[in-house]
C-alpha cells in the first residue's frame, strides 16, 4: 500500500521526512510491530511449543500404559513431566492466549494498535528466545528434571547436577519478561486506547478479562521473577537462599513459587472465560446475561486468586490456622465462578443457540470446566487434600481446569476469530470432528485419573507395581490421550486445508457479531479502523444493527493515520538476552577447548549478549522514531 | 446420598491402599469430608448439567427462526440466588473442614501413651526410629494396633512425603528447621501400603514402604527381638568378613550404632519387601520369596531402583557367589 501511495506522489515523500521502509517475507515478520502480525507469530510459536508439549504428554502416557513398563527410563520420564508442564503452561497456552489478545483486543476496543507496539514485539521475541533456550536443554546435556514446580532441594545442584534446571530458571526468566511486558502493554492499551464512547462498562467481556489478566500478570510475575533469580543464584553463584546448611529454607521457594503459581492459574483461565463470554452471546443471538456481575466476578476471582496460594502447601506443614484460613479462602472462589457458569447458561436461555464449531467448544467448556471447578472446591478442604495432594486426583483436577477449561476456550476462540485473523473460515465439518475427538479423548484420559488418585496412585511416578488395580484405568487414560492427539491432527489438517482456500471471509462471517472487530474487513487493514468508531453502548455493533445501521458511526473524519515504524531492535534485544543467559549458565563449566573456557568463564559471552541488548536499547533511546503516516488518499484507495 | 456414595466408592481399590477404603480414624476423617464434598458437588453438577441440557435442546435455533430474541440484561433475583446458594454450600463444607483441620492438628507429641516414631526420608527409602525404645528399622513400620502413633517427619536429602492412603493423609518430610509432626493410628491389625508422594528423583515411584499393624504383645515382642541380638554375621568366616567390610560400613545390624546412611538390616528376612518394591511372597502371587528378591536386588540395585545410592556390590569387588551367599544369609536373618 505504501508503494502504491508513493507511486502516486513520487515527488512528495510521506509526512515525516524519513523514509518508511516496508519489509517483505521473513524480514517483515522479524521487524513487525503490527499487533495482528504479532498475534500470528504468537500463534505459530505457541502452537509449535504446544505440539512439543503434546508429544511429551503422549510419551508419558505410553510409558504409563501398563505397570513396570520400560519404554522410558526414570530420568527421562522426570525430564518429560517437567518439560511437559513447563512447556504447556509458559510456552504453549500462554502464547496462544497472547495470540488471541493481540489479534482481538485492539479491534474490540476500536484501537489502531496496542499502546506500545515496540514493546509488543519485544514481548514476543523474549518469549520465543526464552522458550527456545528452555528447549535447547534436550540437546545440551539434559532437560530439567525437578518437576515444573522445581521444589528445592531437588532442584539444587546437589540433586540435579546437570544444567537442566539452569535452562529452566534462565529460560523462564527470559520468557517471563515477555509475559510481563505483554501484560503491561495490554493494561495501558485498554486504559488509554478505547474508542470514544467505550466506557469500561461498555467493554466486551474478552477485553475485560484481558484487562484483569494483565493486572494479575503485573502482580504475579514479579514473584516468579524474584524466585527464579534466587534459584539461579543458588545454583550458579552458590548462594544459600534455599540451602538449609547455609541458613536458607526450601519451604520459602514453595511460597514464592505458589504466590506466583496460583494467580497463574487465573491468568490462564480468565481469558478463556472471556472467550466463552463472547462466543455464547454471539451464537445465542442474545446479550451476555448479567454483564456487570460477570465483570465483578472476574475482579473478585483475580483478587481472591492472590490469597489462596498456600492451598498448594497443605501437606508442607503450615499448621492448622494457616490450613483453615487457606481452605476457606479457596472455597470462596467457587462463588464468583458459579456466578459465571449460571450467567452463561442463562445467556443461552431464551436465545437461539446455533452449534457452530466455536459454540460447540463453548458448550463443551461449561460442563467440563464445572467438573474441574468442583474438584477444586474438594481440594480446598485441607483434611481431604491431605489425601488428594500429589496424587492423580490433582492431575485430573488441573487438567480439567487447564485443558477442559482453557484449551477448550482457546479452541472456541481460535475457530471464532480465525476468519478475522486470516480471512478464511475454518471448515465446520473438520471443526466438529476436532471437537468430538478431542473432548471424548479428554474425558477418557482424565476422568479415570480422579479414581487412580483416590485408589492410591501418586503423581509423577515413572511406573507402578502391578496388582494395585491401577492397570485398566491407566490403559483407558492412555487411549484417551491418543484420541486427543487425533483431535489435534484433525485441527492441523483443517488449518492446512483452509490455508489453501481463497481468503474470502466476510466482515461479519458469523452474521451475528456483536462487537467492533466484526465491523471491519477480515483480515483487517494494517490501520484497523479507517475512522475510529463511536461506541453507543455495550455490544456496539449489535446495537447499530438493531438500529438498522449497516456499520458504525465514525467519531472522526477520514484523516491521515499515524503508524509505528517496523524495527528489528526487539529481535536483537532478545537475541542478546538469549546469548547472555546461555553464557551465564555455562560460566562455571570447564570446556575441553581452552578458548571456550576463556570465553565463558570470564563472562565474555554474557557480556557480549548484554552488549547487544543494551546497545539496542541505546539505539532505541538515541534515535527518535516518530513513526509514519498513511494518508487519506491511500485509505480511499485513490 | 452420602451413605450410598460411600458404598459405591468403597468398591474402588485395594483395602490396604485405597483412600476410599479407610482403615483408621485419620483416613476416615478425610473420607468423611470427601463424601460430604462429593455429595454437594454432584448436586451442583446435576443442576448445571440439567440446565445446560435443557437450554441446548429447548433453545436450539430452528431453521426458520429469524426474529431477534429478547435481549435480557440480567435478573437481580436470579443472580442473588446463584450467589447466595453457593455461599451457603461453601459454609456447609467450610465448617466441618475447619473442625477437621484443627482435629488433625493434634499430633500427640505430648501424649505419654502414644508411640513416638521419627520418620526420616532418604532417596529412596524410609527410616523409622522408635525414640523411646532405641530401635531403628527401615521400610517396614511396625506399630501396635489401636495406639496413636506420634510421628516426627524429616528428610536427610530432598523433600519426600509420607503417605499411607488407607490410614491417613500425607505429610511432607522437610529438612531440619521445618520438621513436621502428625499422628495416626491403625485400629485393625494388618499390613498397609505406604508411598512417597513428593517427587524426589528418578525412583520416586519406587519409594514404597509398609505399615504393619500388630497386637500390643506382638509389638512388644518385636521391640524386644530388635533390641536383643548382637550383630549377626554369616557362618562362613570369609563371607562374614566381606559382609562386615563391604556392607556394614553403611548398614547397621543388631546393636550396632545406626549412622542413618543406609537401611538398618536387623531382621531383614522378616520384612514385607526388599528395597520397598520387591514384595516378599512365597506364594509368588504378588512377588517372590525373600531370598530371590534379595538376589535380584544385590546383583543389580540400579536396575531395580534407578538412581539409588547403594553401590553395586560387584563394583565393591563381590563375586556372584559372595552376593548369593549374602542374600541367603540376609534372607535367613529373621526376628524370632
Amino acid at each position: 500500500m505504501a508503494e502504491a501511495a508513493q507511486s502516486l506522489h513520487p515527488s512528495q515523500p510521506l509526512k515525516h521526512g524519513h523514509s518508511v521502509k516496508r519489509h517483505t517475507g521473513l524480514m517483515d515478520w522479524i521487524t513487525t510491530v503490527d499487533h495482528k502480525k504479532i498475534a500470528i507469530l504468537y500463534l505459530w510459536a505457541g502452537g509449535i511449543f504446544f505440539g512439543i508439549g503434546g508429544l511429551e504428554a503422549i510419551l508419558i502416557r505410553i510409558q504409563l500404559i501398563k505397570p513396570m513398563n520400560t519404554f522410558l527410563d526414570a530420568q527421562t520420564f522426570n525430564e518429560l513431566i517437567t518439560m511437559h508442564g513447563t512447556t504447556m503452561i509458559f510456552l504453549g497456552v500462554m502464547p496462544v492466549i497472547f495470540a488471541l489478545m493481540n489479534a482481538v483486543i485492539p479491534l474490540q476496543i476500536g484501537a489502531r494498535d496496542v499502546a506500545f507496539p515496540f514493546l509488543n514485539a519485544l514481548g514476543f521475541w523474549t518469549f520465543l528466545f526464552g522458550g527456545i533456550l528452555l528447549n535447547l536443554s534436550w540437546v545440551m546435556g539434559g532437560a530439567p528434571d525437578a518437576g515444573w514446580t522445581s521444589y528445592t532441594p531437588l532442584s539444587s545442584t546437589g540433586y540435579s547436577p546437570t544444567h537442566g534446571v539452569d535452562f529452566y530458571t534462565i529460560g523462564l526468566q527470559i520468557a517471563g519478561l515477555g509475559t510481563l511486558i505483554g501484560g503491561i502493554n495490554f493494561l495501558a492499551t485498554i486504559i488509554t486506547m478505547r474508542a470514544p464512547g467505550m466506557s469500561f462498562m461498555r467493554m466486551p467481556m474478552f477485553a475485560w478479562t484481558t484487562f484483569i489478566t494483565s493486572a494479575i500478570i503485573l502482580f504475579a510475575f514479579p514473584a516468579i521473577t524474584v524466585g527464579l533469580v534466587l534459584l539461579t543464584f543458588d545454583r550458579i553463584l552458590e548462594a544459600n537462599f534455599f540451602n538449609v546448611a547455609g541458613g536458607g529454607n526450601p519451604v520459602l521457594w514453595q511460597h514464592i513459587f505458589w504466590i506466583f503459581g496460583h494467580p497463574e492459574v487465573y491468568i490462564l483461565i480468565l481469558p478463556a472465560f472471556g472467550v466463552i463470554s463472547e462466543v455464547i452471546p454471539t451464537f445465542s443471538r442474545k446479550r451476555l446475561f448479567g454483564y456487570s456481575s460477570m465483570v465483578f466476578a472476574t475482579i473478585l476471582i483475580a483478587f481472591l486468586g492472590f490469597m489462596v496460594w498456600a492451598h498448594h502447601m497443605f501437606t508442607t506443614g503450615l499448621g492448622p490456622v494457616a490450613n483453615a484460613l487457606f481452605s476457606v479462602s479457596t472455597m470462596l472462589i467457587a462463588v464468583p465462578t458459579g456466578i459465571k457458569i449460571f450467567n452463561w447458561l442463562f445467556t443461552m436461555w431464551g436465545g437461539q443457540v446455533r452449534f457452530t464449531t466455536p459454540n460447540l467448544f463453548a458448550a463443551g467448556f461449561i460442563p467440563t470446566f464445572t467438573m474441574g471447578g468442583v474438584t477444586g472446591v474438594m481440594l480446598a478442604s485441607a483434611p481431604a487434600d491431605f489425601q488428594f495432594h500429589d496424587t492423580y486426583f490433582v492431575v485430573a483436577h488441573f487438567h480439567y481446569v487447564i485443558v477442559g477449561g482453557l484449551v477448550l476456550g482457546l479452541f472456541a476462540g481460535l475457530h471464532y476469530w480465525w476468519p478475522k485473523m486470516f480471512g478464511r473460515m475454518l471448515s465446520e465439518t473438520l471443526g466438529k470432528w476436532t471437537f468430538w475427538t478431542f473432548i471424548i479423548g479428554f474425558h477418557l484420559t482424565f476422568f479415570v485419573q480422579h479414581f487412580l488418585g483416590l485408589m492410591g496412585m501418586q503423581r509423577r511416578v515413572f511406573t507402578y507395581l502391578p496388582n494395585q488395580q491401577f492397570d485398566l484405568l491407566n490403559l483407558v487414560s492412555t487411549i484417551g490421550a491418543m484420541l486427543m492427539g487425533v483431535g489435534m491432527l484433525i485441527f492441523l489438517t483443517n488449518i492446512f486445508l483452509t490455508s489453501r482456500r481463497p481468503a474470502d471471509a466476510a466482515d461479519d462471517p458469523w452474521e451475528d457479531g456483536r462487537t467492533l472487530e466484526w465491523t471491519i474487513p477480515s483480515p483487517p487493514p494494517e490501520y484497523n479502523f479507517k475512522q475510529t468508531p463511536l461506541v453507543r453502548g455495550l455490544d456496539a455493533f449489535w446495537k447499530e444493527k438493531m438500529a438498522g445501521h449497516k456499520g458504525m458511526t465514525p467519531s472522526e473524519p477520514v484523516g491521515s493515520i499515524h503508524m509505528p515504524s517496523a524495527t528489528i531492535l526487539p529481535f536483537l534485544m532478545s537475541v542478546g538476552i538469549f546469548i547472555a543467559g546461555l553464557g551465564f549458565m555455562f560460566s562455571r563449566d570447564e570446556f575441553s577447548s581452552s578458548i571456550m573456557s576463556f570465553l565463558f568463564n570470564n563472562y565474555i559471552v554474557t557480556a557480549l549478549g548484554l552488549l547487544i541488548t543494551f546497545g539496542s536499547m541505546l539505539m532505541r533511546s538515541l534515535f527518535d522514531d516518530p513513526g509514519w503516516h498513511i494518508e487519506p488518499e491511500e485509505l480511499e484507495g485513490r | 446420598m452420602t451413605a450410598a456414595l460411600g458404598l459405591i466408592l468403597a468398591g474402588c481399590g485395594r483395602e490396604d491402599l485405597s483412600v476410599l477404603r479407610p482403615q483408621g480414624p485419620a483416613a476416615e476423617s478425610s473420607f468423611a469430608l470427601m463424601k460430604l464434598s462429593i455429595s454437594i458437588m454432584i448436586v451442583v453438577l446435576l443442576v448445571v448439567f440439567s440446565i445446560a441440557a435443557y437450554v441446548w435442546i429447548r433453545f436450539r435455533r430452528k431453521p426458520d427462526q429469524n426474529e431477534i430474541p429478547k435481549q435480557v440484561e440480567g435478573s437481580f433475583k436470579l443472580e442473588v440466588l446463584w450467589t447466595v446458594i453457593p455461599l451457603i454450600l461453601v459454609v456447609v463444607l467450610a465448617v466441618p473442614t475447619v473442625k477437621a483441620v484443627f482435629a488433625a492438628g493434634n499430633d500427640h507429641s505430648d501424649d505419654k501413651d502414644a508411640i513416638k516414631v521419627k520418620v526420616t526420608g532418604h532417596q529412596y527409602w524410609w527410616e523409622f526410629e522408635y525414640t523411646d525404645y532405641g530401635v531403628t528399622t527401615a521400610q517396614d513400620l511396625v506399630i501396635p494396633a489401636g495406639k496413636d502413633i506420634a510421628f516426627e517427619l524429616s528428610t536427610k536429602d530432598v523433600l519426600h512425603s509420607f503417605w499411607v492412603p488407607s490410614l491417613s493423609g500425607k505429610m511432607d518430610t522437610n529438612p531440619d528447621g521445618t520438621v513436621n509432626r502428625f499422628s495416626f493410628s491403625a485400629p485393625n491389625e494388618g499390613v498397609y501400603r505406604g508411598k512417597c508422594a513428593e517427587l524426589c528423583g528418578p525412583s520416586h515411584g519406587f519409594m514404597e514402604f509398609k505399615v504393619k499393624s500388630v497386637s500390643s504383645t506382638a509389638f512388644e515382642e518385636w521391640l524386644a527381638s530388635m533390641k536383643a541380638p548382637d550383630s549377626v554375621l554369616p557362618d562362613d568366616p570369609a563371607l562374614a568378613e566381606t559382609f562386615k567390610s563391604q556392607c556394614l560400613t553403611c548398614h547397621a545390624t543388631g546393636s550396632m550404632q545406626d549412622l542413618s546412611q543406609a537401611p538398618n538390616l536387623t531382621g531383614i528376612g522378616s520384612r514385607e519387601s526388599v528395597a520397598g518394591i520387591l514384595l516378599n511372597d512365597d506364594t509368588r502371587v504378588d512377588g517372590a520369596p525373600v531370598e530371590e528378591n534379595l538376589k535380584t536386588w544385590l546383583h543389580d540395585p540400579q536396575s531395580v531402583k534407578p538412581g539409588n545410592k547403594m553401590p553395586d556390590p560387584k563394583d565393591l569387588g563381590l563375586s556372584d557367589e559372595e552376593i548369593d551367599g549374602i542374600a541367603e544369609f540376609l534372607a535367613g536373618y529373621t526376628l524370632d
